[in-house]
């Protein structure tokens, strides 16, 4: 699950792990916020529109997500594929607190959303944003939150909302436990970490399940102590 | 979730309708919002699943039999906001009466019969105002299978209940499916004083009641907002919605 604000780069590092993550032998699905089957035109329609509110917003959001989960994520995972997802519901819960929605029902509302192996956090400041999103696609009527009337003009706007927004999803990394990256970095550089971080996941996970059939059956009362070992052995 | 039971403090007044399809529910709301008109109401009229947000979502799932219970719920909670936000509270707010054909117990009742966990539905549609009159039309399955099939050929594959499996004939799946609904109304109404109705009495005698019932709620409110001395025509004028009647 790779988290991050928008235009910090998420979908470029998507789309270069997955090679990569092919290449080491696993199956890999990849998965984009809002681009459900079900819902991507109506969520599309709707912000082109501006007729949503903060709870309409949740709404859609999470039946977009709920589609994907029961159409896509279950099922991947279930034949045992790695999934990367491009955002999850922690950009709702951002987005809704600053859109002034009740942060205890929008958790509620998520409810149903299964917690990620791995959350990937690709962390920047407001000052570092601003030249990126510049060069890359601009900045967007949403992702400038001209919808809440914030400043005077796009540019303003676009700071004040981001601030605001990059401020939540640093608060959510701490209350569900992200891994924070610096996103500040050259692309290639944090495509590095993120290998990193999750080639080292994959592999814990891969020792942990092996020792865990190996030692059951050799030495099941040391299994737990031997798993363990191999955990943190994996993450030196 | 204090909101969905206790009263609002808007300063116009909420009626709504449930029941199973073909309880006779939507007729009863109509010939209520003719009868409120001519006394010199204001009435806003809405709809469950009417707003323009999630239809082509709801379409297409339907079509592509790309919905689960999850998702079902969700559209449906995101169209009921929408028509809150737009239609339901600013009324409300201008001291109008809303009448609503379904509100919120029908999400309670049919999503939970779908398998929705009961607990997290009331917490999604938390936001919704106690209406002042909540008015349920309960009547036997058959009596409500045979309304609805005289009034067309088919049973509709979501309101028969088809998605789950139930029985591949239309007609059973409708009957288990619509049972399980009525047992859920049934505690639904315990739980948020609904006032029940027998739905299989007379259609007169049904709108005489709704009328006492109404007239009751009226009495206690402050000033309405009223046309020109009971002349029919409301200025804010619902979409038309009253081809049940014929069905009567």
């Amino acid at each position: 699950m790779i988290e991050g604000t928008d235009g910090v780069g998420r979908s470029t590092q998507i789309e270069q792990l997955k090679p990569w993550l092919e290449v080491e032998g696993y199956g890999v699905v990849s998965t984009r916020w809002a681009r459900s089957e079900l819902l991507q035109e109506t969520i599309d329609e709707a912000k082109a529109g501006h007729r949503l509110n903060a709870s309409t917003f949740s709404l859609l959001y999470a039946a977009d997500l709920a589609d994907r989960l029961e159409n896509e994520i279950i099922p991947a995972l279930q034949a045992g594929l790695v999934v990367l997802a491009d955002r999850y519901m922690y950009t709702a819960l951002a987005r809704d607190r600053i859109m002034g929605a009740d942060p205890a029902w929008s958790r509620d509302l998520f409810g149903f959303a299964l917690v990620p192996d791995l959350v990937l956090y690709l962390k920047i400041g407001l000052d570092a944003l601003i030249p990126r999103v510049l060069e890359g696609k601009g900045m967007s009527y949403w992702e400038s939150g001209m919808h809440l009337a914030l400043g005077k003009d796009i540019f303003d706007s676009f700071r004040k909302y981001q601030r605001r927004l990059i401020h939540e999803l640093n608060s959510l990394a701490v209350e569900f436990n992200f891994t924070s990256l610096d996103a500040k970095r050259p692309i290639e550089v944090v495509q590095g970490h993120l290998r990193e971080h999750i080639g080292r996941f994959l592999r814990s996970r891969k020792k942990a399940q092996q020792s865990d059939i190996v030692t059951t059956v050799e030495q099941p009362s040391e299994s737990s102590e031997t798993v363990d070992a191999l955990v943190t052995q994996a993450a030196k | 979730m204090t909101g969905l039971y206790e009263p609002h403090r808007y300063p116009g007044k909420l009626i709504v309708v449930e029941g199973i399809d073909g309880s006779g529910k939507s007729t009863q709301i109509s010939l209520l919002r003719r009868w409120l008109g001519a006394e010199g109401y204001r009435v806003f009229f809405t709809q469950w699943n009417s707003s323009a947000l999630v239809q082509r979502a709801i379409r297409r799932g339907k079509k592509k039999d790309l919905l689960t219970p999850t998702t079902f719920s969700l559209l449906h909670a995101a169209d009921f906001v929408d028509r809150l936000t737009y239609q339901v509270l600013p009324p409300l707010q201008g001291g109008m009466i809303v009448l609503a054909d379904r509100y919120i117990y029908t999400a309670f009742a049919r999503d939970v019969a779908r398998g929705v966990h009961p607990q997290w539905v009331r917490r999604v549609y938390s936001t919704a105002p106690r209406p002042d009159l909540a008015l349920y039309f309960r009547v036997p399955i058959e009596v409500s299978l045979e309304r609805i099939l005289s009034g067309r050929q088919k049973l509709k594959y979501h309101e028969a209940g088809m998605d789950l499996g139930l029985s591949s004939d239309p007609a059973e799946s409708f009957r288990r499916f619509q049972s399980k609904i009525l047992t859920i109304y049934d505690s639904v109404t315990s739980e948020f004083g609904l006032r029940v109705i027998d739905g299989s009495a007379d259609i007169d005698e049904q709108q005489g009641l709704v009328r006492k019932m109404v007239r009751h709620v009226l009495r206690g409110a402050g000033p309405l907002t009223r046309t020109d001395a009971g002349s029919e025509q409301p200025l804010l004028r619902p979409r038309p919605a009253l081809q049940e009647v014929g069905q009567a």
